[in-house]
């Protein structure tokens, strides 16, 4: 009974205060964490291979086109957002292959945007050389400097690179796994199908997107589309963690969102403290950042220190995604919480986390660096099973008991008339 | 008596049956919503919409579209979407899904609704939906039942031919939430609803120190049942039926005489 009262009292204090302090995560979700020092970077990567000049799109050459939409593009740019520009192909005019594979120049540095000089600097361009578009995605990562929030990539190509290697989704794959967050989104203009693989596969290692433009308004929308959710998306970078193959000595993470790497058939382990009273609340997503056979399953299990299992979040498909999730709830059960202290104190109990994989790689697949795991941790009060007394609710047991009492009214009318007739009649 | 009784019964059943199902027409846009013309690439730069909120977004054929809504206790949510594909050429039937997580990014189902629909390769628009499941006030931490806080939606393409990746579409999209049919009987409630926490984390360095045992606070205000608590409910219908009874007794009473 002790213990009963007990849990009421904190379950309604718990109530109460979640009424007054207001749920804490929700707050979390509706507003930007804290204010970022830095404004959202983008830099347009464009192609001015000789092959720009092919007349193709509604009647005018692509070139024409693509200044057409960084035109608009720079019109339309937001103010907070910095905008650079890198040209690939634009200058050498020779047939030297080391030379021209080379060639890639920052025409505009990323920062505030002078609207005329971008436009000068866009209007003067020529289709000349070759398609490094390794090594242009290499320096625009370079352009784009490292900070805690994500960059974006646009890459606005009509033909593959001529210039491997570098394999431009190679440096994709490895420029997303270097620490600062980098999205590559991919656009081809009148593309074939190599092109079209090479610029998936750009977009798929970074967890951007592709678009094949076929005319200028496509073209200049989707760009305009892309610079707008780069200033809506680059706050949200998670923390990097590396988690460790056993639950002695994983990472010790408090609540947060974290990105990690995993590779295939890999285990990864973190710890997280749960005070008694509290719920732990995790998630992952593992991301589909390479071609892998069409059925998966991604694994989340919470287990106590000593190995013993204690919930898990398990979800598998098949069929081309993006990401793989799970998620789990778990908090300590009533009886199970540990004594408190003689000092009044009631120690954390540590959960370990391990998140697995059920991936298999496609034949020639890169095994290393591992794909993207997304963990996302929370500590919140616990939400205790209700335990009452079994009574009712609801309109409907409103009336069934207005109805049985008014029939016991009656009944007992009833009896109380006849009982009194037939006293009288005696 | 047994009239009575059976009377009052079918009462009930009629009183039961009087509310509003969940399988309603489709959801129809608020008045006066802005349409969301965004849509994020991930979970955590989903786009935040309103039900009765329309989306309308241009798209490219094999993005994956997110977006994320709140759900309260005792709702249930009905998603609408139509990609149109313009009129561009595809060369092969591709088929589409709608998927919805909770603030925890588990999988939820859906009880009614095309969720996975195939377009021919002529099609112009392909449909989707998806019911789900009333939203309960508390489960147990071990079920994956559908709870208060963040839902996610994310649509996209599953099984296309290569070629046809890259082609632009257009997805119009619309969340209904029906709060009709009242609570689904369950008691309890969830501390904290499900949202996901999007700060970045810290990693911690050490153990954190043992927090004091919190002093329980017996106050009257903790003992007093919540309105809409079945105390309240109970308490309610014994009054009624007091109240009745009377009436019922008075009822069989002569009229008095002057």
């Amino acid at each position: 009974m002790i213990n009963k009262r007990r849990s009421a009292a904190v379950l309604i204090g718990l109530l109460t205060a979640t009424a007054l302090i207001g749920p804490p995560p929700a707050a979390a979700d509706d507003e930007t964490p804290e204010p970022p020092a830095e404004p959202p970077k983008v830099e347009l990567v464009l192609d001015v291979s000789g092959s720009m000049r092919a007349r193709d799109i509604d009647g005018r050459s692509r070139i024409s086109v693509a200044q057409q939409a960084f035109n608009e593009v720079v019109d339309a740019l937001p103010d907070e957002t910095q905008l650079g520009i890198r040209v690939l192909g634009a200058t050498y005019r020779g047939e030297d292959k080391k030379q021209g594979c080379r060639d890639t120049q920052q025409i505009l540095p990323v920062g505030p945007v002078d609207r005329t000089q971008a436009k000068a600097a866009v209007a003067t361009l020529r289709p000349t050389g070759f398609t490094p578009v390794g090594l242009a995605l290499r320096s625009a990562a370079q352009d784009l400097g490292t900070g805690s929030t994500a960059r974006r990539i646009v890459l606005i190509t009509d033909g593959e690179d001529t210039c491997a290697p570098p394999d431009p989704c190679q440096v994709a794959r490895e420029l997303a796994a270097q620490g600062t967050r980098l999205v590559v989104d991919t656009l081809g203009l009148a593309p074939d199908e190599k092109v079209r693989r090479q610029l998936l596969c750009i977009a798929a290692a970074t967890g951007g997107t592709y678009t094949a433009a076929q005319s200028a308004d496509e073209l200049t929308g989707r760009i305009k589309q892309l610079v707008d959710r780069a200033r809506d998306t680059y706050t949200a970078t998670p923390t990097v963690v590396g988690g460790s193959a056993g639950c002695d000595g994983a990472p010790l993470l408090a609540p947060g969102v974290y990105t990690d790497r995993e590779a295939f058939a890999e285990h990864r382990w973190y710890r997280v403290p749960v005070h008694p009273g509290q719920e732990l609340r995790a998630s992952v997503s593992v991301a589909l950042d390479r071609p892998v056979n069409p059925d998966y399953g991604v694994l989340l299990r919470a287990t106590a220190p000593d190995g013993r299992e204690l919930v898990r979040g398990v979800d598998a498909g098949s069929g081309r995604t993006d990401a793989v999730s799970a998620g789990l709830r778990w908090s300590a059960a009533e009886e199970e919480s540990p004594e408190p202290a003689p000092t009044g104190t009631q120690p954390a109990r540590t959960v370990c986390l391990v998140v697995s994989n059920s991936f298999a790689p496609r034949p020639g697949t890169q095994v290393t660096p591992g794909m993207p795991v997304e963990l996302t941790v929370d500590v919140v009060a616990a939400s205790p099973a209700p335990d009452g007394p079994d009574l009712g609710r609801g309109w409907a047991l409103l009336l069934l008991l207005t109805l049985a009492g008014l029939v016991t009214g009656l009944v007992a009318g009833l009896l109380t008339r006849w009982w009194v007739a037939t006293w009288r009649e005696n | 008596m047994r009239t009575l009784i059976r009377s009052a019964a079918a009462l009930a059943a009629a009183g039961l049956t009087l509310t509003p199902t969940a399988a309603g027409a489709a959801p129809t846009p608020s008045p006066g919503a802005a349409t969301v013309t965004k849509a994020g690439t991930s979970f955590l730069t989903a786009t935040t919409i309103t039900p009765g909120q329309p989306v309308r977004v241009g798209a490219s054929t094999g993005d994956h579209l997110y977006w994320s809504f709140r759900a309260e206790a005792g709702e249930v949510h009905e998603v609408t979407a139509t990609v149109s594909f313009g009129g561009r050429a595809r060369t092969g039937p591709s088929t589409w899904t709608v998927d919805v997580f909770d603030g925890l990014r588990r999988r939820q189902a859906c009880t009614a609704g095309a969720q996975t629909p195939t377009a021919a390769a002529t099609a112009t628009a392909v449909t989707l939906g998806c019911t789900l499941r009333r939203v309960r006030p508390w489960a147990e931490p071990w079920s994956g039942d559908p709870l208060p806080g963040t839902y996610y939606l994310r649509l996209s393409v599953t099984d296309l031919p290569e070629p046809d990746l890259g082609l632009p579409v257009e997805v119009d999209l619309l969340v209904g939430a029906d709060t009709g049919g009242g609570g689904s009987g369950d008691d309890g409630e969830l501390a904290a609803p499900l949202v996901a926490n999007t700060r970045a984390g810290t990693v911690l360095t050490a153990e954190p120190a043992p927090e004091p045992v919190a002093e329980e606070d017996a106050g009257l205000t903790g003992w007093l049942p919540e309105p809409g608590s079945r105390w309240v409910w109970t308490g309610a219908g014994g009054v009624l039926a007091a109240v009745a009874g009377v009436l019922g007794f008075a009822l069989t009473r002569r009229p008095r005489r002057p």
